[in-house]
C-alpha cells in the first residue's frame, strides 16, 4: 500500500492526515507549488474538503486518479462529470454529522425567535436592573419551510414536529410518501412559512436560491435559517433585506466567502452568525475521518465502496 | 338600567314599560348593594305582568323579595345583567365607586390591562411606593377594608404586614404560575381564594428550555458575541457541540412544562427520565425516587419544579458533581431551587459542564462570577415572555376579576344553562 500516491488538497484533522501518511505515500498540495511528473503519475487518489476538492484541470493533470475522497458531505468543489466521464470514483461523508446539523438548525431558529443571545447580553450587561427583557416571538406552531428533503432536511423536520411546527418542503422532485406539504417552487414555500431552513446540496441549480423574489415572500415576520453553504443566498440581497427590514431575521451558520461576514450584519439584533460549527464536533470529524479511510482501504483493496456518490 | 332605589326604579321601569331595569347611584349614603338589587329585578319581573300589583305595602314587597330569593334565575340574564352593570359604570365616574384593586409587582401584563379598565376599577399602585402599605394607603386616602382585591407577580414578594392590613381581602390573582411570594398559609388561615393566570406558558418555557441548552452545548451566544468582535474574517473550525441524540435528560419535575421539555427532546433522539413528588402512572420515562440518582444516571438536569420548603437548594454540591464534568444544568424553574453560590463554584471549577439559567436567587442580580464565563447562557427570567402569551393572560385576568366582583350576590341559586 506504502507505493500508492494520494494528494491531499486540504487542511483536514491530524488524525486522518497522520493515518494517510501511515498508509499510503502521501503528498501535501501546498508542499508542491508544481507537482513533478513522477510524483503526478503515482497519484491514485484525492483527499479533499468542503472548500477544495478536484476541478477539471487538476483531474486532467493526474492520469492515474482512480478515486477523490471528500472529508465533507458537500462536494460542490469535486467536478463530478469529469469524474464521471473518466470513471473516477468519488466518496463523502454523508451521515456523520445529520444529527448536529439539525439539531443546530432548531437551535439557531430558538435563538432567533426567542432572542436568546440578546437575553444572554443583557444580563451580562447588567441591563435587567433597569427593566424586564422585551418580549419575543413565540417558536412552538409557527411553519417551518424546508429547501431538501433529504437526511438532513428530515431530520431538521423531525425535530420540529416535536415543537409542533406545521412542515412543508421543496426538493426537484416531490416524495411521494412524505406526509409533509409540497410546494413546486422556492417562492411558493418561502410565502407559505415562518421559517424557511436551507437543507440542500450546492449545485449548479441551488446557487443563489434564495434570491430577492425569496427573501421578499418570506418577508418582515419571516426567518431564515442557513446551515447549508454560503453560496445557496444572494448575500448582498440578505445583507440589504436586513437592513431595510424586509426579512424578519437569519441565522446562519455559512457565509458566501468563507472566513468574511459581512460587518453590515454585526450591528443586527436579528441576525445569529456561527463561524460554520455545524460539522465541527470532535465525535464528527473524528468519524467522517474513518469514511474517508474505510472507503480509500475499500477501493484499493477491491471490495464495494462505503460511501460513493459516483 | 337597575336603580338603587328600589320603589322608585320599579315604578319608573313600569311607566318606560322598558325590560330592563336601571342602575343608578341615587343617595352616596344609602346606596343599596349590587346583590340586593339583584333580588329586587327578580320581584320587578314577577310583578311586570300586573303593574297594580305593585301598589304593595313594605311588607308586602318584603314578602315577595322573600320568595323571589328562593326562585331560580337564568344565569345568563345575571351574566348579562352583571356585564350591563359593569358597563354602565362608565356614565358614573366617580373614583369612589370604582372597585379598588391592590397592585403589586407589577405584572408585565398591568399597563395593558389598566389602560383597558381606567374605568372599571380603581388601581392603587403598591408597587410605585416605598412606604409601608398602611402608609401608602393612608396617602391615597384609601380604607384598607375596601380593599378585596390583590393583583401580583413575583417580581414583588408580598410582605408580612400584607394580609393583615386588609380585613376584607378574598381574591389574590398572581400572573405566575409560581405562588412562592405569597404566603399561602395565611390565606388559607384567611381564606383568601390564590388564583394563579400564568396563560397557556408551558409551550414557551419548554422551547426556552431547549433553547438554552442547544445554546449552552454549541456555545451560539458566546460565539456570536465572538464574531462580531473578530470579524470581518472569523476562525472557522471550531470543535466543540455535540449532538443530543443518545444523551440522558433527567426532568426535575414532570409537570406541564416537564412534559412539554420532554416531548421536545425525544424528537432530538433524547433519553428522558424524571423524578418528581411521586411517580407518574401513564409515564413510560424511567422514574428516579431522588435527585441525587437521577443526577447521577443523567448527562443533562432540567429544572422544572416549583419550589418549596421540600425543594429548596434541591440541586446541591452532591448533585452536581454526580451529574458530572460533561453535564449540563437548565434552570427554569425557581432560582432557589439550585444552590448557586454552590453552581457558581462547581462552574468555576470545572466540576459541571456549563448551565442555562433562567431564574437566580436573587433576581435581577446575578452572581458576577458567572459573566464571565462562555459555558452559561444567561436569560433575564424571560423564558414566557412572549407576546402571544400576554394577550391571553390579560384576557383572562379580566374576566377573572369580573367574575370576582359580579358574583357578590347572596342566596341566589343560579342554573347553569
Amino acid at each position: 500500500m506504502e507505493s500508492i500516491g494520494v494528494l491531499l488538497v486540504a487542511q483536514v484533522i491530524p488524525y486522518l492526515e497522520q493515518e494517510l501518511e501511515k498508509r499510503y505515500k502521501l503528498f501535501r498540495v501546498w508542499e508542491y507549488p508544481q507537482l513533478p511528473i513522477e510524483h503526478a503519475n503515482s497519484i491514485r487518489a484525492v483527499v479533499g474538503n468542503a472548500s477544495a476538492g478536484a476541478n477539471a484541470a487538476l483531474i486532467e493533470a493526474l492520469p492515474k486518479l482512480e478515486i477523490v475522497s471528500s472529508f465533507s458531505v458537500g462536494v460542490d468543489m469535486i467536478d463530478l462529470d469529469t469524474c464521471k466521464e473518466k470513471g473516477i470514483r468519488v466518496t463523502n461523508t454523508p451521515d456523520v454529522l445529520t444529527e448536529e446539523v439539525a439539531d443546530l438548525s432548531i437551535g439557531l431558529m430558538l435563538a432567533l425567535l426567542r432572542r436568546i443571545c440578546q437575553c444572554d447580553r443583557y444580563v451580562r450587561a447588567g441591563n435587567w436592573k433597569k427593566g424586564d427583557f422585551k418580549l419575543t416571538t413565540k417558536f412552538s406552531g409557527k411553519t417551518v419551510g424546508i429547501i431538501g428533503l433529504g437526511r438532513i432536511g428530515e431530520a431538521v423536520a423531525k425535530r420540529a414536529e416535536g415543537f409542533n411546527c406545521p412542515i412543508c418542503y421543496y426538493s426537484r422532485t416531490e416524495k411521494r410518501d412524505s406526509k409533509y406539504k409540497y410546494y413546486p417552487n422556492v417562492v411558493e414555500l418561502a410565502s407559505n412559512c415562518d421559517i424557511l431552513v436551507v437543507a440542500c446540496p450546492l449545485t449548479k441549480e441551488t446557487h443563489h436560491i434564495i434570491n430577492r423574489e425569496v427573501i421578499n415572500a418570506l418577508g418582515p415576520k419571516g426567518y431564515l435559517i442557513n446551515i447549508g453553504r454560503g453560496k445557496h443566498v444572494d448575500e448582498a440581497e440578505l445583507v440589504s433585506a436586513l437592513q431595510d427590514g424586509r426579512l424578519g431575521g437569519a441565522g446562519l451558520d455559512v457565509f458566501e466567502n468563507e472566513p468574511v461576514v459581512p460587518e453590515e450584519l454585526f450591528g443586527l439584533e436579528n441576525v445569529v452568525l456561527l463561524p460554520h460549527v455545524g460539522s465541527g464536533t470532535i465525535e464528527t470529524r473524528h468519524a467522517m475521518a474513518d469514511l474517508v479511510l474505510g472507503n480509500l482501504e475499500a477501493h484499493f483493496l477491491g471490495k464495494p465502496l462505503l460511501t460513493p456518490l459516483v | 338600567m337597575l336603580y338603587w332605589d328600589m320603589p322608585y326604579a320599579i315604578h319608573n321601569s313600569v311607566q318606560n314599560e322598558t325590560d330592563q331595569v336601571c342602575f343608578s347611584h341615587s343617595h352616596p349614603s344609602t346606596p343599596l348593594s349590587l346583590g340586593n338589587s339583584f333580588i329586587y329585578f327578580i320581584l320587578w319581573k314577577c310583578f311586570k305582568e300586573n303593574p297594580h300589583g305593585l301598589w304593595m305595602s313594605a311588607t308586602g314587597i318584603k314578602q315577595c323579595a322573600e320568595v323571589a330569593n328562593q326562585k331560580i334565575i337564568n344565569s345568563t340574564t345575571l351574566l348579562e345583567l352583571n356585564h350591563q352593570a359593569m358597563t354602565d359604570k362608565h356614565k358614573h365616574n366617580d373614583d369612589k365607586k370604582l372597585q379598588p384593586i391592590l397592585v403589586f409587582g407589577p405584572p408585565l401584563v398591568f399597563p395593558t390591562f389598566e389602560a383597558q379598565n381606567l374605568q372599571n376599577y380603581h388601581f392603587l399602585k403598591a408597587y410605585s411606593s416605598q412606604l409601608p402599605l398602611h402608609q401608602f394607603l393612608a396617602k391615597q386616602n384609601v380604607d384598607p377594608s375596601s380593599i378585596q382585591v390583590i393583583l401580583c407577580n413575583p417580581h414583588q414578594k408580598l410582605s408580612v404586614d400584607v394580609i393583615p392590613l386588609l380585613p376584607s381581602l378574598s381574591l389574590i390573582v398572581t400572573t405566575s404560575a409560581g405562588t412562592d411570594h405569597i404566603d399561602l398559609t395565611e390565606c388559607s388561615h384567611r381564606n383568601i381564594q390564590v388564583v394563579s393566570i400564568a396563560g397557556e406558558h408551558a409551550e414557551d418555557i419548554a422551547d426556552m428550555t431547549v433553547g438554552l441548552l442547544i445554546d449552552v452545548i454549541w456555545k451560539i451566544s458566546a460565539t456570536n458575541r465572538h464574531v462580531r468582535k473578530w470579524g470581518p474574517s472569523i476562525p472557522l473550525n471550531f470543535s466543540f457541540g455535540y449532538k443530543l441524540e443518545g444523551k440522558r435528560v433527567g426532568i426535575v419535575g414532570l409537570g406541564k412544562i416537564g412534559v412539554e421539555v420532554g416531548k421536545r427532546l425525544e424528537a432530538f433522539g433524547c433519553k428522558i427520565m424524571y423524578n418528581g413528588r411521586s411517580q407518574k402512572p401513564l409515564v413510560t420515562y424511567p422514574f428516579y425516587s431522588n435527585v441525587l440518582e437521577l443526577a447521577s444516571n443523567s448527562d443533562i438536569l432540567v429544572i422544572s419544579c416549583s419550589l418549596n420548603e421540600q425543594t429548596r437548594h434541591m440541586v446541591n454540591r452532591e448533585v452536581m458533581l454526580a451529574l458530572g464534568k460533561e453535564g449540563i444544568i437548565v434552570n427554569v424553574g425557581r432560582g432557589a431551587l439550585i444552590d448557586e453560590k454552590e453552581l457558581v463554584r462547581c462552574l468555576m471549577e470545572g466540576k459541571i459542564g456549563g448551565a442555562g439559567l433562567d431564574v437566580y436567587e436573587n433576581e435581577p442580580n446575578i452572581p458576577k462570577e458567572l459573566i464571565q464565563l462562555d459555558n452559561v447562557v444567561l436569560s433575564p427570567h424571560a423564558a414566557s415572555l412572549t407576546s402571544n402569551r400576554l394577550n391571553s393572560v390579560c384576557e383572562r385576568v379580566t374576566e377573572r376579576l369580573e367574575a370576582f366582583f359580579s358574583s357578590k350576590l347572596p342566596n341566589i341559586l343560579v342554573l347553569d344553562d
